[in-house]
């Protein structure tokens, strides 16, 4: 990797198309402050409406799980169908329970 | 626009290390997941080889929009209403716009925006053969919106399928926006054609010659002298040939020009109703390459301004940066 210190850091931007929504992971960008940032974002990602807030956050301060441990976080999930309410039967003459 | 990109990759051999058991055993598990069209995200394993193809396609590809803003900028000042101005800018800003989607893109594969931008400062980095043609006229602003546009979505509606998941996001973003560029520039033709002058129609007509080819050129080389799409089709990367991507474009084009009232510089143009498609004339490859090479009528033109831009840029983002300092600074202190 060359040398990037020079570099404005990286921002990982979330929007908020509409109210009542939750914020939505869109993409990052550089920028020299947070402030910045927020206005890049606005340029870069909302051209069209798309948004009605915006969360910008230090890409470094991201801290992610790692793709090697998938089976071991999510496969646990994969044999507790119990836990969804289609596992159980009732009779139809119960309606929307 | 710019799968050009893997086509010019130099015919590279792949160095032949001898793997150990369990590199092949990873590399055996990616083909897999690339057969059951898994997407592929940043930080899962991929092979070296194809983390080095994707930023190859993906930075040119990030250039070729960057760079493709010089063009049609030479029209801001000039455009012949405030509705066009206002209409050519948007359109301006999206292409900037989807440069930096797709920088974003490929720095998730490791790559840094510093290390991207000298290779294109520097010349080392292709962006597509078309942004190295002059604007001439107002009428050029409408045959890249039209013939250039048109071109990209075709090329590019397929890499929202790419496996590389980043990259195919950034895609799917880019398409949502690139409809309403064709369809302007297709727009300020037809005004031009139903309600300007002789002179003006003429200018389209001009504009539409001197496009043509050079839009045909953007599909990259023929098929049989494309030695790196094998391997990217193999890798999910690329998903449809450039010629059957350029025959879709030209079968999908001759009909609009119908309707618009203009010709295409094709002596050999038919309708083949066997093949259900057009036949078309054969394309002057040693002009494509010629342009390729950097010897098109602008390449140096646009490589100075790019740089131009960049070193008159430095103290404003120096400038920020130490700004966004002392600010932390004094945050520190409070």
């Amino acid at each position: 990797m060359s040398n990037t210190k020079n570099e404005w850091p990286l921002w990982e931007v979330f929007v908020r198309s509409k109210a009542g929504l939750d914020h939505k992971h869109c993409g990052s960008l550089h920028a020299a402050d947070s402030a910045m940032a927020i206005q890049m974002a606005r340029d870069v990602y909302t051209r069209r409406q798309e948004g009605t807030s915006i969360w910008v956050v230090r890409s470094e301060q991201i801290v992610a799980s790692d793709p090697v441990e998938k089976g071991s976080l999510f496969e646990p999930a994969d044999d507790k169908v119990y836990r969804h309410p289609t596992f159980y039967e009732l009779p139809e003459e119960l309606n929307h329970m | 626009m710019y799968t050009q990109a893997m086509d010019l990759m130099a015919r590279e051999a792949r160095p032949k290390v001898v793997k150990s058991a369990e590199e092949l055993a990873r590399e055996e598990a990616f083909e897999a997941r690339i057969d059951a069209g898994d997407f592929i995200e940043a930080k899962d394993w991929m092979p070296d080889h194809y983390r080095k193809t994707l930023v190859r396609q993906i930075s040119q590809h990030a250039h070729s929009e960057i760079v493709g803003m010089l063009p049609e900028g030479n029209w801001i000042t000039r455009a012949p209403t405030l509705k066009r101005k206002a209409i050519l800018l948007a359109k301006v800003q999206d292409e900037g716009g989807h440069g930096l989607y797709l920088y974003a893109a490929a720095e998730t594969l490791g790559t840094s925006r510093d290390e991207m931008t000298e290779a294109l400062l520097s010349g080392k980095a292709k962006y597509s053969s078309i942004f190295n043609y002059p604007t001439l006229t107002w009428a050029d602003i409408g045959v890249i919106g039209w013939l250039v546009d048109g071109a990209a979505i075709m090329n590019q509606v397929p890499l929202c399928r790419c496996s590389y998941a980043p990259y195919a996001r950034a895609m799917i973003r880019v398409c949502r926006e690139e409809s309403f560029h064709q369809r302007q520039g297709y727009e300020s033709l037809l005004v031009m054609m139903q309600k300007g002058t002789t002179a003006q129609k003429a200018m389209v007509q001009d504009a539409v010659n001197r496009w043509w080819w050079p839009a045909l050129m953007m599909f990259g080389p023929a098929d049989k002298d494309s030695p790196n799409s094998e391997q990217s089709m193999r890798w999910g990367i690329k998903r449809v040939s450039n010629d059957t991507l350029r025959q879709k474009f030209v079968d999908a084009t001759i009909p609009q020009a119908e309707i618009l009232g203009v010709t295409v510089p094709d002596p050999d143009l038919k309708w083949n109703a066997e093949r259900e498609s057009y036949d078309f004339g054969a394309i002057d490859w040693s002009e494509f390459w010629r342009v390729v090479g950097g010897e098109g009528p602008c390449n140096r033109e646009r490589l100075a301004a790019r740089n131009k831009a960049w070193d008159d840029g430095a103290w404003v983002r120096e400038a920020a940066m130490a700004h966004s300092k002392k600010q932390a600074t004094k945050a520190q202190a409070a």
